[in-house]
């Protein structure tokens, strides 16, 4: 499996949002390939160009952005060349999207079923009994309570964990190769999220997909990830293994989110929660050196002026930052 | 679900509806003279037992005939409000959900046949393509189209920015799909609404139509016809006309009553809290 062809190789994705002033990018030089059976996650505050990123990856960029250079190849091919028609065949049966509110990210005026039925259809040759009976079997997977009666109950009359649960049902109707999942959890309560995490997991390993998860919460990464990207304002700033992120985080950003995340030492709550002074700067005010120098408490003179380079600090640990070269 | 019971307009619309539905359908029955059946020793004769609403300056029975004559609104009504809400349902998918330059064009157009004066436009087409029921519903339904074409557009406007829709998307869903599955059942309240509106909207234009000798021609039993002969006796016997207008006022009133009613009844604020109280 650690040699499998990448399922999904991104390679120097720059996107931009078009405004009247001019075109900034929010995105740069994004790099990332997900083996089949992997899970990355991308970590980073709100703004920081995560959703733009999974946005791309689908090509659904509102109309104000557009993917300004780079490559997304699925399964080697090339997903930004490809025409509307085959883009559309890609989406939910090669590469699928669980989004992060289940109430709005499904229709309020058809049932369950039908909307999952309405994607099986989509992409396989099926009848109209025999989709919503692969329906009712998504629902089993995902172990929705009841499958047969919930496939005929709208969302609205469905709990926020159940409804979760439909979404993922909606996403692997077609058993998708590739998954991405916009923050999966954050809108569920603390239980329901370890429930819909153990889920997401359990199914990754029965169906050996590549997966990308997008989260700001370092317990749900340190729950399911294989690997982890860093991001802050639009570009990557670490990458490496989850226990190296953990054991030996090299950014300092990395560092500062670990800091505002609550911790125990010995079953004792520990110390209070640090966090990181000032906020993201605005992506079309971009400082000229680190994007990060100005929260930093180690920047130097060099870190405002120049931009450090995202580059392999010890064996498979990736950094942007000027410390740590040597290490 | 209780509110949508305690909405009088909603209760109060639908029987003035029903019951007009009811007698344009049992015509035939509920008619107690032939329409064309005059009584020359009875003209104007007033509300009487055997002419339960008096009759016209022919001794013609007014009752059946104003339950015949609601046939004829009712064909044109329902004739024209259902192409008009397709078309203009069309149009309106189409500019709101693809934007740009296909938005603007269709919108222009719209705008085209919103600036000419209705009744004026509908007079000009009747004039040219001559009397009949299918020619009075096409000049009510080249006014009317608009009316639906902006308001969908408006309603998909929102609705394409919705979770679910970039939801088909991601999962493959071709534009016309998403149109069909995803907006249109979410659009349908204001349609129907617009629709039992347009109802109204299509009799008076129907009335007016006849009204002004444009409409069906006599003897058929229209309601503004009738009005109109009856506004000229209106100094002796003001009976005729006024029945035939309170006729259309009812009917048009039941119509606008039902829609405002289903506009309270399909709000989607409304849908929704009786959605949350059901958790």
């Amino acid at each position: 499996m650690e040699h499998a062809e990448p399922a999904l190789a991104v390679s120097d994705l720059n996107v931009e949002i078009v405004g009247e002033n001019g075109a900034f990018p929010v995105v740069s030089e994004m790099s990332l390939s997900v083996r089949p059976g992997e899970t990355v996650c991308l970590v980073g505050e709100s703004g920081c160009g995560k959703s733009m990123t999974a946005l791309s990856l689908l090509r659904l960029l509102p109309d104000s952005a557009r993917v300004a250079s780079g490559s997304i190849r699925i399964h080697g091919e090339d997903f930004l060349a490809m025409d509307q028609r085959r883009v559309e065949d890609f989406r939910g049966d090669q590469i699928a999207m669980i989004f992060q509110e289940p109430l709005t990210a499904l229709n309020p005026v058809l049932t369950i079923g039908e909307q999952i039925a309405e994607s099986v259809r989509q992409h396989r040759k099926v009848g109209k009994r025999e989709a919503f009976a692969r329906a009712v079997k998504c629902l089993e997977l995902v172990q929705m309570p009841d499958p047969e009666r919930r496939a005929r109950q709208y969302p609205h009359e469905l709990s926020g964990g159940m409804r979760q649960r439909a979404m993922i049902a909606l996403a692997l109707a077609c058993e998708p190769k590739i998954i991405i999942a916009d923050e999966p959890t954050t809108a569920l309560d603390v239980t329901v999220q370890a429930q819909i995490l153990g889920l997401i997991a359990d199914l990754q390993k029965r169906l050996g997909t590549a997966q990308i998860l997008i989260t700001h919460d370092l317990g749900v990464v340190a729950e399911i990830a294989d690997r982890v990207i860093v991001m802050y304002a639009g570009r990557r700033v670490e990458e490496c293994s989850v226990y190296e992120l953990f054991d030996n985080p090299l950014h300092p950003y990395t560092i500062g989110l670990m800091g505002a995340v609550p911790h125990r030492a010995g079953g004792i709550v520990s110390a209070r929660l640090t966090d990181i002074p000032g906020t993201v700067p605005p992506l079309w005010d971009l400082p000229k050196g680190c994007a990060f120098a100005p929260r930093c408490p180690g920047a130097s003179a060099r870190c405002l002026e120049e931009r450090p380079p995202f580059i392999e600090k010890t064996p498979g640990h990736f950094a942007a930052c000027w410390e740590h070269d040597n290490g | 679900m209780g509110r949508r019971f305690r909405n009088t307009s909603l209760i109060l619309g639908a029987i003035i509806v029903l019951a007009i539905v009811f007698s344009a359908v049992f015509a035939p029955y509920l008619s107690t003279h032939g329409i064309e059946q005059m009584d020359m020793r009875n003209r104007f004769s007033g509300p009487t037992l055997t002419h339960w609403l008096g009759t016209d300056n022919f001794g013609r029975d007014l009752w059946s005939r104003l339950i015949y004559g609601a046939r004829v609104s009712l064909m044109i009504a329902c004739i024209s409000v259902t192409v008009s809400a397709i078309v203009g349902t069309a149009v309106g998918l189409t500019a709101g959900y693809f934007g740009g330059w296909t938005d603007l064009i269709l919108m222009r157009i719209t705008d085209i046949f919103l600036g000419f004066p209705a009744i004026v436009l509908a007079l000009a087409i009747v004039a040219v393509l001559g009397p009949g029921i299918v020619n009075v519903a096409i000049a009510i339904i080249v006014v009317a189209w608009t009316e639906y074409a902006r308001v969908v557009r408006a309603t998909t406007l929102m609705l394409r920015e919705q979770n679910y829709v970039q939801a088909a998307r991601a999962l493959g869903a071709h534009p016309l799909r998403i149109l069909l599955k995803e907006i249109l059942p979410n659009a349908t309240g204001p349609i129907i609404v617009l629709a039992s509106l347009g109802f109204g909207t299509a009799i008076i234009a129907e009335s007016a139509l006849s009204f002004l000798g444009f409409g069906l021609p006599p003897p058929a039993p229209t309601w503004g016809w009738t009005l109109a002969y009856g506004t000229r006796f209106m100094r002796d016997e003001p009976w005729l006309a006024i029945i035939a207008g309170a006729t259309i006022m009812i009917t048009v009133l039941g119509f606008n009553l039902l829609g405002d009613g289903l506009r309270d009844a399909l709000d989607p604020r409304h849908l929704s809290r009786s959605a949350g109280k059901k958790k």
